[in-house]
């Protein structure tokens, strides 16, 4: 069964979505990424979407789902690496994702989330 | 169709040197010469009567869509290319043909003043012929002035784009002119694009040279600003003037999201500050 790895670096989770997103791997990230979180206590998590040229709203709204759901378990969630499309794509669809913190690539995402971490 | 009588063919090719005269006289006497030097205007009218009269000569009809008439409408076409370089509007390289009714018409009324029934049928062809001709030249005009015109409009939406590094980790973009629907789109996307090519952290914004702010223009900023978000960066609004502020404010548009300087260094400073980049005293 195919599913997205949620790595473990220091306090934090790393997940990157490599393939094409289908809302079925969608929804079991979901899952598995707020088992993750509670069972490592996790205190951020980096989603890079780098990889990712294609959106729909479903996806979008997965993004922000993510995003809330992370929050309400302590842990601070960080988009980074969106192309430029889907930048486009979201903001047309209205889904401006209020409330995530974003970067451009994973190392600037690092370190800004271990600043928030710091400095709640 | 019928076509030219014989001796109307006799009369244009006896007559040929006066019809010349007459036809660049009825030209000057219009305007349709400006900006043509005499040597090629006579060089011009030369050209096509004898075109025209090797057409009528072969007795191919009054259809000019045939192949008989390539050359005559090629012609036409390599004119109305010139006159639209040179200026002119569709009336002045219309009236190059039309310019030539006149001449003819009074040759014909004294070659057939015996004969009115065949005067008549005469100047009709001769009249058709050359409407014909006369639109053919306006078609052709207008065609070249469109491929201008286009050419001019993609040519103004690459100029309006250009994205410029200021420091290391920081973009501008000088927007200049009105900002609609299809040029927001193509600034949004260049914007993006050197955002990830460059990973510059800060992308600067500056309106100093946008008429004036709208509903729609603001809109389009804020998506931007927010789609320049979403990938991970900032970005800050300079150049706002006084009457674009004041237009805003009357407007009720709600900007509360936007980082907004009054110019484009006090932009910079704020975004030098925020990269941690120190430049002593002065800054």
């Amino acid at each position: 069964m195919e599913r997205i790895p949620i790595l473990r670096m220091g306090e934090f989770l790393l997940v990157t979505i490599q393939v094409d997103m289908h809302d079925k791997l969608a929804m079991r990230l979901q899952d598995d990424l707020t088992d993750r979180i509670s069972a490592t206590s996790a205190r951020g998590v980096l989603l890079d979407i780098s990889a990712l040229d294609m959106v729909d709203s479903f996806i979008g709204r997965m993004i922000a789902d993510i995003a809330s759901l992370s929050r309400l378990m302590d842990a601070r969630v960080m988009v980074v690496g969106m192309q430029p499309a889907v930048a486009i794509t979201l903001v047309e669809l209205g889904l401006t994702l209020p409330g995530v913190s974003t970067a451009l690539d994973v190392e600037r995402g690092m370190q800004r989330l271990s600043q928030h971490v710091r400095r709640p | 169709m019928a076509s030219l009588h014989g001796s109307t063919l006799e009369a244009i090719k006896h007559n040929h040197a006066q019809l010349l005269v007459q036809w660049v006289a009825a030209l000057e006497a219009n305007g349709a010469t400006r900006n043509i030097k005499e040597q090629t205007l006579s060089q011009e009218t030369r050209d096509f009567l004898q075109l025209l009269i090797d057409v009528l000569q072969a007795d191919s009809g009054n259809d000019i869509v045939s192949s008989d008439w390539d050359e005559a409408r090629r012609f036409l076409e390599r004119l109305s290319a010139s006159r639209a370089q040179l200026g002119h509007d569709s009336h002045q390289a219309a009236y190059f043909i039309f310019a030539l009714k006149r001449p003819l018409f009074s040759l014909l009324q004294t070659h057939f003043s015996d004969d009115p029934a065949r005067l008549a049928e005469q100047l009709w062809l001769i009249s058709e012929l050359l409407d014909t001709l006369g639109m053919h030249t306006i078609r052709t005009f207008q065609k070249t002035r469109e491929a201008v015109i286009k050419r001019q409009q993609e040519e103004l939406l690459e100029l309006s784009t250009p994205v410029v590094k200021l420091w290391d980790g920081v973009l501008a973009l000088p927007l200049i002119g009105t900002l609609d629907s299809q040029r927001s789109q193509t600034v949004m996307e260049s914007l993006l694009q050197r955002i990830v090519d460059t990973g510059s952290e800060i992308a600067i914004i500056d309106i100093t040279g946008v008429p004036t702010v709208d509903t729609l223009v603001a809109q389009h900023l804020l998506k931007t600003v927010t789609a320049i978000r979403l990938m991970g960066a900032d970005c800050i609004i300079s150049g706002v003037r006084p009457q674009i502020a004041q237009t805003i404010v009357h407007l009720g548009l709600d900007l509360g999201t936007l980082t907004t300087k009054a110019n484009l260094a006090d932009a910079l400073k704020l975004a030098l500050k925020r990269l941690g980049v120190n430049l002593g005293e002065q800054v």
